[in-house]
């Protein structure tokens, strides 16, 4: 499932040890973000913004250093990080208990972030969920 | 009818004197294991046990799969790694727990078999542990090598002007993170931007949270004001996981959440949390904690706050109650999880307890040895009181010296910390009025910059904190706007720190384990491990570090009492004169008292511990001998500067056998020339609380013991000051000084002394 190691231990920080693999939202490197630049109005917030390819390189990071599990989450928030911040919060809050009223709630999100963000691991996240949900009765009604 | 005087008492008063103690206010609760009152052996904790078959994990601490509640769920997919858990439930615990504590098994191996234990297991190993064994191995297991610490910044008013100064104020102490939170909940950008402008001074790369709702939270996060999260709340119980609105599946997607958007995040849970929700289970808080944290780990968090927190005074009210939260931050460690190890919620009124209760951690390190060291005072902290507060930062400092122990903050010279709170305060007007959101005046500006805590300003009204704080956000302000500000109106310094904070998010550096940034460099568990292997490894003190922590202000020198003491020489030489008439020949006169000098009184030292002059010490011993018509005679000694010896020596010469010996620090003796040299009349030796009542009582007495009487002594009262506390760092300087002057063999020296009024 994943790639080959593009990074490992001794790449970190990579923001010293490989610079030039650090980039923004828009491309831009880490040397061209200065306050200069902020000033002229051609660094912005999304330059300041992480990649999905920076987390996959600090997941391989992780993952070198023995941390399979912070690896994992890194991978998550790759995937998620290409989501729109009202798709984060509308997912996470289907997911807290009650809200969802059955498993196929879950589903429906789950397909959604597969066709339109090709977010294979949140996905099966959800599906895992949905599974447990179900099966402790958490599509309860709260309020 | 029984006589008042001849009743049977009924009490020892001593009690009553312990009803007083700020001890009492705390409250303490029986063992009470079946209704979750129980540190680490609750009436329910299950038997450790895994069962793996074909790669799955089929039964969990006696709970088989189809049993299985949500948390056990959670565990058994994305914490225990099969391939280590026989391994790891097969090892007796005992041996476990030894492992944990010998300096010659590498950290990596523990962490390896962490990742095969259950959460019965892990509480099981680390219970074998003694106090000192925790302290110990979690000083081997924290992940970092380098410790750090986090402080809070808040105020009752949620001013945002005091929040700038006192974010400027702990990041002079060098808190690793601040973290705020809200008195009223709408004001959370207001405090965000405030922090966020106030840490910018003087250093950058301290890590600013925000704690709010969490929507709120991640989106202040998103504008780019806060660079780590640590609200991601994990429970032991389903059912209080349920009441707490979230389950694993819910947090997981937050942790990733945060990371996503390139926020540093921890969990957090602490002891007790499940027992205060009412559903604990019978079990004990180690073992829910536990659970907690295999959870937290499952989740891929990168870090923990942990021990207590909350719930750490309820803890505290068990017995073992401390050791638990101790035991609960080693399975964080051991689990490779970063530890912010609690140390925040007060728990407890008593000083004594609070010392001990964050001596473990301050010399044995923690990522963050308080997940919110008070930086600000009791009143002002939102979060309600911490362990330590401003109040007691210096009792924190002094400790640090006191251990030669790096507790992550430093001692910061007056002229600094103030230098710091204007620039602060002058850098968040400035943002303020760049970006239209309010007007700063001066008297506002000074009120904040001076002022201990938030009863003392005149600043923002609450209601217009409310306003700016909505302002911020419906404008969509973000950091980029902040550090644009900045640099408009001349703060350049501050907005380089700013936009290098922000910068990080980028690379997501700091997104490892217990990541800090120390001179514009992350530093963590992956560039900065935790290397413990025995004396001579791990972190140690360097020696700038070493100089920075000794530095705490007020320290005395000899330099320093020979200055405080030429400063009393002047006024001294006014009053008094010490005319040498050769040296001192035996007196034959019954009538006379002779008083023995030191060698450096009344020329290199001039007042008591006093601080009572000592032309006053000796006109009162004058006074006092002349008031039954003796005499007093005076000789300096130069042969030594021993109070026995100058009494004794005082005594050899007198005509009626009896002598004062007197030190420049007030120390005194009557001496008889009979006596052996420590077998005294009277000794004077609480020279700080000594009045010159007291010194006219001396010489009415050696006038008396002159005259064949026996007289009552005089006695010094004492109220258990610690006097060695407070002057015997002066008292040794002193000494050394009088010392310094003595020449073996030398005669005394007949002595008159004029003072200003006439001769005697």
């Amino acid at each position: 499932m994943s790639d080959k190691p593009k990074v490992g231990v001794d790449d970190y920080p990579l923001a010293e040890q490989r610079p030039d693999l650090v980039r923004g939202r828009r491309g831009k490197g880490i040397a061209d973000i200065n306050l200069k630049a902020i000033m002229a109005g051609e660094a912005t917030m999304p330059d300041l913004t992480i990649t999905p390819e920076m987390l996959r390189l600090q997941a391989d990071i992780a993952r070198a250093a023995g941390r399979a599990k912070l690896a994992e989450n890194l991978e998550r928030a790759a995937e998620m990080a290409d989501l729109p911040q009202d798709v984060v919060m509308r997912v996470y809050e289907i997911l807290r208990p009650g809200r969802a009223t059955s498993a196929a709630d879950l589903a429906a999100i789950a397909a959604d972030l597969r066709a339109t963000y090709k977010a294979e691991r949140l996905a099966c996240f959800i599906e895992e969920a949905a599974a447990v949900y179900e099966r402790r009765g958490l599509f309860a009604f709260r309020y | 009818m029984t006589d008042a005087g001849r009743a049977t008492p009924n009490r020892w008063k001593r009690f009553s004197d312990w009803d007083e103690r700020p001890l009492r206010l705390d409250s303490f609760a029986v063992e009470d294991p079946a209704n979750g009152f129980s540190a680490m052996a609750g009436a329910r904790d299950p038997k450790p046990g895994a069962r793996v078959v074909g790669g799955c994990i089929v039964e969990l601490d006696g709970v088989a799969e189809a049993d299985f509640d949500m948390i056990d769920l959670f565990i058994a997919r994305h914490h225990l790694d099969p391939d280590a858990v026989e391994e790891a439930m097969a090892m007796p615990s005992i041996e476990a727990a030894r492992k944990l504590v010998d300096m010659n098994v590498p950290r990596q191996e523990l962490t390896r078999l962490a990742r095969g234990m259950s959460p019965a297991k892990l509480a099981n190993v680390v219970a074998h542990l003694s106090a000192m064994e925790i302290a110990f191995a979690y000083s081997k297991m924290r992940a970092r090598r380098t410790p750090g610490n986090q402080g809070h910044v808040t105020n009752a008013k949620d001013d945002p002007l005091q929040l700038a100064a006192d974010a400027a104020t702990a990041v002079a102490f060098g808190f690793d993170e601040i973290e705020t939170t809200m008195r009223v909940s709408r004001n959370a950008w207001s405090n965000a931007l405030a922090c966020c402008v106030g840490a910018t001074v003087g250093r950058a790369g301290t890590l600013f949270q925000c704690s709010s709702e969490e929507a709120e939270e991640l989106q202040i996060g998103m504008a780019g004001f806060t660079s780590y999260a640590e609200t991601v709340s994990v429970y032991g119980t389903e059912k209080a996981f349920i009441d707490g609105d979230d389950t694993p599946w819910s947090k997981a997607w937050l942790t990733a959440a945060y990371a996503s958007r390139g926020i540093k995040m921890r969990c957090t849970s602490g002891a007790a949390s499940e027992l205060l929700m009412g559903f604990h289970e019978a079990k004990s808080l180690l073992y829910l904690e536990a659970r907690c944290l295999c959870m937290q780990r499952a989740m891929g968090a990168q870090g923990t706050q942990n021990g207590g927190i909350d719930g750490a005074p309820l803890a505290a009210t068990m017995p073992g109650g401390v050791r638990e939260l101790m035991a609960e931050n080693l399975i964080a460690v051991w689990l490779d999880l970063e530890c912010a190890s609690g140390n925040d919620a007060r728990s407890s009124e008593s000083e004594i307890r609070i010392g001990a209760k964050i001596l473990p951690y301050l010399i044995g390190g923690s990522d963050l040895i308080c997940s919110g060291f008070g930086s600000i005072l009791k009143y002002d902290n939102s979060f309600n009181p911490s362990l330590f507060n401003g109040e007691e930062m210096e009792d924190y400092l002094v400790l640090q010296r006191d251990f030669e122990a790096d507790g992550g903050v430093t001692p910061v010279e007056e002229s600094r910390v103030l230098d710091a709170r204007r620039r602060g305060v002058e850098a968040l007007s400035a943002v303020f009025e760049e970006l239209e959101l309010a007007h700063v005046d001066e008297a506002m500006k000074a009120s904040v910059i001076a002022a201990s805590g938030s009863r003392e300003t005149e600043s923002f009204m609450p209601r217009q904190v409310a306003g700016i704080s909505e302002t911020i956000k419906e404008r969509g302000i973000t950091v980029v706007d902040v550090i644009k500000a900045l640099a408009a109106r001349g703060f350049h310094e501050e907005a380089e720190n700013l936009l290098a904070l922000v910068k990080l998010r980028v690379s997501g550096d700091y997104l490892q384990t217990s990541a800090i940034v120390r001179n514009n460099r992350v530093i963590s568990a992956v560039n900065d491990p935790n290397d413990y292997g025995g004396p001579g490894s791990g972190y140690r003190l360097s020696v700038e570090r070493r100089a920075e922590i000794s530095a705490i202000r007020d320290v005395l020198d000899r330099d320093e009492v020979l200055r405080a003491e030429a400063t009393y020489e002047a006024a001294e030489t006014r009053r008094i004169a010490y005319r040498s008439m050769g040296p001192a020949r035996p007196g034959n006169d019954p009538d006379e008292v002779v008083i023995g000098l030191s060698p450096a009184f009344g020329l290199k030292l001039f007042r008591t511990l006093a601080g009572h002059p000592l032309s006053r010490v000796i006109e009162a011993i004058i006074a006092g001998i002349g008031q039954t018509g003796k005499r007093a005679r005076i000789v300096r000694m130069h042969h030594t500067g021993d109070t026995s010896f100058l009494g004794l020596a005082a005594a050899r010469l007198a005509g009626s056998g009896i002598g004062i010996g007197i030190q420049a620090k007030g120390t005194a003796v009557i001496h008889h020339k009979a006596r052996l040299p420590h077998n005294n009349l009277e000794l004077f030796s609480n020279a700080p609380i000594t009045t010159l009542d007291h010194y006219c009582g001396l010489g009415r007495n050696a006038a008396a013991y002159a005259a064949g009487d026996m007289p009552e002594p005089v006695v010094v009262p004492t109220n258990g000051e610690a006097l060695g506390a407070r002057f015997h760092a002066r008292v040794a300087l002193i000494y050394a000084i009088e010392t310094g002057l003595t020449r073996d063999g030398a005669v005394p020296e007949e002595i008159a002394v004029e003072f200003a009024g006439g001769t005697r």
